[in-house]
């Protein structure tokens, strides 16, 4: 398939470069159209976000206040902190105008004058590649005042993380970005009502935002017949762990992972030729799946929903026949309970339990009574708290028991063994 | 305490946000950048600049894990042990780094030169295993590439 997101074309991350290709083409369409033609246009390409919720983008935008009187904001995911996800760092470097043409549409189509491109503080070196796209795009008259003569003015900046995951999620993100503390906040109001300053605010992945100029150019008829109907588009995927070629991908939407993870084009197999004993599909707080069960399922979000799991960011983590699953989860566990922001009583506590019950099992002193416990201890943070983080603590460690069971048992039988010895 | 060019960037930053308060952050790593850490009376200075309580910086400064209220070494070495490159064998990685450094995880080596620290994924997993030393990333590791990157530091 061609590639949009991603084109293999050097030096595309120069604004030169990026023009003589088309790049900015669809700014300059989409100015000629009203803003709510083209929230319409992205609302019918059927485009879903890219962060990790699959909600439609158009419907999103569609809930921000109509008209220019009042202050809104675009803020820009860029976070890109949950384990196993790599993509977005991909265009940062390889087509930020992509990225950047994609954000002044949005504000455009919603009316927004200042958009922050939040990114995740260890990618400095990245930031600066976008801060220097960014003063490009401002000296062609494509960000700031009265842009292309059309009366519409916008700004953007990038405002730099600090090291926490929990930034990514969308509240937490708005705090951050007004100088507090990553604090999710209590929905609702949802940010299109009050958002960053208390003013409606739209937050987007920076995948999502990178989308958009390829709708605007060449239709949403045309985009939506990319992938699969429902969960159309070209999608970024990130592939890692046991396979001879990790690395991000751009496919359409609906190719078969085991297509992904085998096929020298992708992923290229797993070394020395091992099966896959589990894959975890779109990032570590998405649902493992037993290597065995995978025929059939594909890249797409009803077909890894109809499988157990999600899309999540679509980053692949393929575990060979060798893997230590218990390590694998107490890993992610330690994850989880590092990144609670500590706001909830059940996230705060539940992570740490979970955490400290793993490494039991990881040093083989669980009794057989904690299988159970660990699934109890998840079900009780699952839908309790402020925002999605304890949801995602709770999904690897009630999937990893509930599908490889027989891998915690053995750690409880080997102590026993150990200890009759 | 910032140098005067530093505050010059600084106080451009104010343009970008309609609150001050927004201006923290990215001031913060003013600081830092300028003194490879941020001390008690910084994160004073930082305050009044920006027109928040120390108690609010240092909250700030505490909740972030990339802003260190603490000195550390000359290089700094973050090693990432979550799954993608625990998979890739980050074990082996952070005991070479451990070995070259003279120092264990979470320290800094008696001559002040090495701090090593375990960090969360990166987002390099297709790199992996990995590491970063202050704004560079180290990437498709082995226990030997690793040495010969730490022997080469001054
Ligand atoms: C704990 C947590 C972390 C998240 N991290 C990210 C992230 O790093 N990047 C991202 O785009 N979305 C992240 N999200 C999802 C955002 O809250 C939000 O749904 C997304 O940015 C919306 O953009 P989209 O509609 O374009 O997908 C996270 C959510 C949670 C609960
Ligand atoms: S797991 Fe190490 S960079 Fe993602």
């Amino acid at each position: 398939m061609e590639k949009f997101i991603l084109p293999e074309i050097k030096d595309h991350h120069q604004i030169d470069v990026y023009e003589q290709h088309g790049g900015y083409a669809a700014l300059k369409k989409a100015v000629q159209m009203k803003p709510d033609e083209v929230i319409d246009e992205v609302k019918k390409s059927g485009l879903r976000g890219r962060g990790g919720a699959c909600f439609p983008t158009g419907l999103k935008w569609s809930f921000m206040p109509k008209g220019n009187d009042k202050p809104k904001y675009l803020a820009v995911n860029g976070d890109e902190s949950e384990p196993g996800t790599f993509k977005d760092r991909q265009i940062f470097e390889f087509n930020p105008h992509l990225l950047i043409e994609g954000i002044i549409i949005g504000c455009y189509a919603m009316g927004i004058n200042a958009a922050y491109i939040y990114i995740r503080g260890e990618y400095g070196k990245w930031i600066s590649m976008v801060d220097k796209a960014l003063a490009d795009a401002y000296a062609k008259g494509y960000i700031g005042i009265n842009i292309l003569g059309t009366g519409f003015s916008t700004n953007i900046y990038t405002h730099q993380g600090a090291g926490a995951y929990i930034c990514g999620e969308e509240s937490a993100l708005m705090n951050s970005v007004e100088g507090e503390r990553g604090y999710p906040r209590i929905k609702p109001p949802f940010p299109a009502q009050r958002g960053l300053w208390g003013a409606p605010t739209t937050i987007n992945n920076v995948e999502t935002m990178s989308n958009i100029p390829l709708i605007i150019n060449k239709g949403a008829e045309w985009y939506s017949k990319i992938g699969v109907a429902k969960h159309p588009g070209p999608i970024l995927v990130g592939i890692s762990g046991h396979v001879n070629n990790p690395g991000v991908y751009e496919i359409p939407t609906g190719v078969p992972l085991l297509t992904l993870i085998n096929d020298p084009q992708y992923g290229g197999g797993v070394p020395g030729g091992k099966s896959i004993k589990a894959v975890i599909p779109g990032g570590s707080s998405t649902m493992i799946l037993r290597g065995e069960n995978l025929e059939g399922v594909n890249m797409d979000a009803d077909s890894l929903k109809a499988a157990g799991s999600s899309v999540g960011t679509a980053g692949i983590m393929v575990m060979d026949e060798d893997t230590d699953l218990v390590r694998v989860l107490a890993r992610i566990a330690h994850f989880y309970h590092h990144e609670s922001c500590g706001q909830c009583t059940p996230c705060r506590e539940g992570t740490g339990w979970l955490e400290k019950m793993l490494h039991r099992f990881e040093h083989y002193e669980a009794r057989k009574e904690d299988v159970d416990m660990l699934v109890n201890v998840a079900n009780q943070i699952e839908g309790n708290t402020v925002c999605a983080l304890g949801d995602a603590a709770a999904w690897p460690v009630q999937s990893f028991v509930k599908r490889f069971r027989e891998e915690f048992e053995k750690r409880v039988k080997e102590k026993e063994e150990i200890n009759a010895a | 305490m910032l140098s005067q060019q530093n505050l010059e960037k600084a106080q451009a930053l104010f343009t970008r946000y309609p609150e001050k308060k927004a201006a923290l952050l990215p001031i913060l790593w003013i600081a830092q950048g300028q003194e490879g850490w941020i001390s008690q009376e910084m994160m004073k200075y930082v305050g009044d600049l920006v027109g928040v309580p120390y108690a609010h910086v240092l909250g700030v400064v505490t909740f972030y894990t990339m802003f260190n209220d603490k000195k550390l070494g000359k290089h700094h070495i973050e090693v990432c042990t979550n799954v993608a490159c625990l998979l890739r064998g980050s074990d082996k990685i952070l005991s070479a780094v451990e070995k070259a450094c003279g120092t264990k995880l979470g320290s800094t080596s008696i001559d002040g030169k090495f701090t090593v620290s375990e960090v969360e994924c990166m987002g390099a997993c297709g790199g992996a295993p990995m590491l970063a030393i202050g704004q560079e990333y180290h990437e498709h590791l082995t226990s030997e590439k690793t040495e010969q990157l730490l022997a080469s530091l001054k």
